[in-house]
């Protein structure tokens, strides 16, 4: 009993970063058709970038390591990450997307990979290929016991961080002008031109949004993971199955895609088999494709060929 | 001034036509003849390889460029080709002729498995599951160490002795060129015939073919087994050539490797599928000085073609051709 408790806490902590990374990707999908395969890549370069921020903002002789980091940088630095993410994204959309001849479905998925290959090399180039540790002011060797499941510092961190996060979003997106604008520019942009809302500011700040949230991903996968420039491939693709998973065009869908991936997951790792546990998420994604390929909150029209 | 007027059938039939398009082929064919004799060892093994990926690019370009159907995951194609061949060679001791075919036709089988689920999705989704499917061969490789040999790779046994004149390495060399000369014979047939026209009718308009009496079922299939079994076959060729596999060489970086080749080429032209091959194959063995740089001038390539010459190389020679034909208008 305890241990399947555990693994459920285990399965949900990291179904929230699916979920994080899940919204990036839907977001962007959503509001322009684009299936941003440069994603995890961005959230790398964002994770790269605080790690530099977080060594300048430090004071001198600090060495990287766990716990000796201390809030006042950390937050800054993870703020400054999250920035350049959000304009790096809307820089791509207004100096690449937009002017892309091949406007077509293929010519779209096409560009997003060779920026993904672009921005994975230039991190590479940068910062090199070994693996750094993220310092993170989270430990998880603390943890805390509730009635005999252990859940470490850090897991909680991350797991309250992403709701945090999914929270905002929500707020952003049902509750204000912009995400009004959003939403209309989702559902019908030759409408929504029509009505005045400014679709290519509109795109450009999903397109920043979006880079953020992967940024935030990045930042919060990179204490687990360690810094390498490979880091976010796994948890892309896994962001991708929870995306499929709750629906391409749903952001709630995102979150439980996310959090239904993560305890499948942890479940099948626990009890089934450990090594074919990422096998599982691709299966996951055939699966819903072949049965329900809008997702489990999805409405976008399903076309029968 | 057109001079190609044509008055019979078989004329229009025809692949080559007139004396300098036969004088190109000859010299073409001669130069792969003699090439083993004439260049280092190193300069054969790119040859290799580059016939490897010219028989993958062109097989995907089948798929990708001529019916639009998107794969990434077609290193998980080339992964079952590379261990059916070695496993039927190093475990059950078949020959090559015998292995390598079977190679091509065990992946043209799982090519129209994966073709079904394409029968429902499209963009996308389909994308998304060609993706799955790449990553879960990968994945079903690396744990299952009774068929890839774990840690330890699988070896691949060598060829056969005969002709005794020739080195191992020319004997691979004379194989793969010439699979890979029938293979683009064969694809540059297949998009001739009514086989080739139904792909392109699928990709333009899906609704449209239907409505004339294309079988979608059949030629959406047909495109995913056929552009697999080239894979499969460049997969044994692969092995052969490596003579030891691991799954770390069949990752979605390779996938995403092979789109770049038919992308940089030119999509849905068998000739841009050969010079992407041959570039993305020859480049980075040439820019050891930017080795650092390989992935992001490719990735860099690649937008750059899709902004400014979405048809590729291939697209670009045909209009510098042109330019010159129709000079000085």
């Amino acid at each position: 009993m305890v241990e399947l408790a555990q693994l459920i806490v285990g399965g949900l902590s990291a179904g929230t970063l699916y979920g994080l990374v899940a919204l990036g990707i839907v977001l962007l999908y959503r509001s322009s058709r684009v299936l941003n395969f440069a994603h995890g890549d961005l959230a790398t370069l964002a994770a790269f970038v605080g790690f530099t921020l977080l060594l300048r903002l430090q004071p001198p002789g600090f060495l990287p390591a766990p716990l000796q980091v201390r809030w006042q940088a950390f937050l800054p630095a993870a703020a400054g990450s999250l920035l350049v993410a959000a304009l790096v994204g809307a820089a791509f959309y207004f100096v690449i997307i937009r002017p892309v001849k091949e406007a077509t479905l293929l010519g779209r998925i096409v560009v997003t990979l060779g920026l993904a290959l672009t921005v994975n090399g230039l991190v590479v180039l940068l910062w090199g290929a070994d693996t750094k540790v993220f310092p993170f002011p989270l430990s998880d060797v603390r943890v805390y016991r509730l009635g005999g499941v252990v859940v470490s510092q850090l897991s909680l961190g991350l797991a309250a961080a992403g709701l945090v996060l999914v929270l905002l979003l929500y707020l952003l997106v049902q509750r204000t002008r912009v995400g009004l604008a959003m939403r209309a520019v989702a559902q019908d942009l030759a409408a929504a031109q029509a009505l005045g809302i400014p679709s290519r500011r509109i795109f450009a700040l999903t397109w920043g949004l979006a880079g953020a949230l992967g940024a935030a991903a990045g930042i919060l996968a990179a204490p687990v993971t360690l810094l390498t420039p490979f880091m976010m491939l796994d948890p892309f693709l896994k962001g991708f199955a929870a995306a499929v998973l709750g629906g391409m065009d749903s952001l709630p869908g995102a979150v439980l895609g996310g959090w239904l991936l993560g305890l499948v997951e942890s479940l099948f790792a626990g009890y089934i088999s450990f090594k074919f546990k990422t096998t599982l998420a691709f299966l996951i994604i055939i699966l819903t494709l072949m049965l329900r390929p809008e997702g489990l909150l999805g409405r976008e029209y399903r076309r029968r060929v | 001034m057109q001079r190609d007027l044509r008055e019979r059938y078989e004329e229009d039939l025809a692949l080559v036509r007139g004396a300098p398009a036969w004088l190109a082929l000859v010299l073409a064919l001669g130069g792969l003849a003699v090439l083993p004799w004439a260049a280092p060892g190193y300069v054969v093994f790119t040859a290799i390889l580059v016939a490897v990926n010219s028989i993958i690019a062109v097989g995907l370009n089948l798929l990708t460029g001529y019916t639009g159907q998107i794969s990434l995951g077609h290193a998980g194609f080339v992964a079952i080709g590379a261990y059916t061949a070695g496993l039927l060679m190093g475990r059950l001791g078949a020959p090559w002729w015998a292995a390598w075919p079977a190679a091509g036709l065990v992946a043209a089988a799982f090519g129209f498995l994966v073709g079904l689920p394409a029968l429902r999705l499209t963009g996308p989704y389909l994308t998304i599951a060609t993706l799955g499917f790449g990553i879960a061969v990968h994945q079903v490789l690396t744990n299952w160490e009774a068929l890839s040999g774990g840690r330890m790779g699988l070896p691949v046994p060598p060829l056969a002795q005969w002709p005794a004149w020739l080195s191992a390495q020319q004997r691979l060399y004379y194989l793969a060129a010439a699979s890979a000369v029938v293979l683009i014979w064969v694809a540059v047939n297949l998009t001739r015939s009514h086989v080739g026209r139904a792909f392109v009718a699928l990709r333009d308009s899906d609704i449209a073919a239907e409505v004339v009496g294309v079988n979608l079922t059949r030629y959406k299939t047909l495109a995913f087994a056929v552009s697999a079994f080239y894979a499969g076959v460049a997969g044994a060729l692969f092995a052969q050539a490596l003579r030891h596999l691991e799954p770390q060489s069949f990752t979605l970086v390779e996938s995403i490797l092979y789109f770049a080749m038919i992308v940089i080429g030119g999509l849905g032209s068998i000739p841009g599928a050969v010079i992407g091959a041959a570039v993305l194959t020859v480049l980075p063995q040439q820019l050891t000085l930017l080795r650092e740089w390989v992935p992001v001038i490719f990735g860099s390539a690649i937008i750059l073609m899709m902004v400014a010459e979405p048809r590729g190389l291939y697209g670009r020679w045909l209009r510098i051709r042109l330019y010159f034909k129709t000079w000085p208008l």
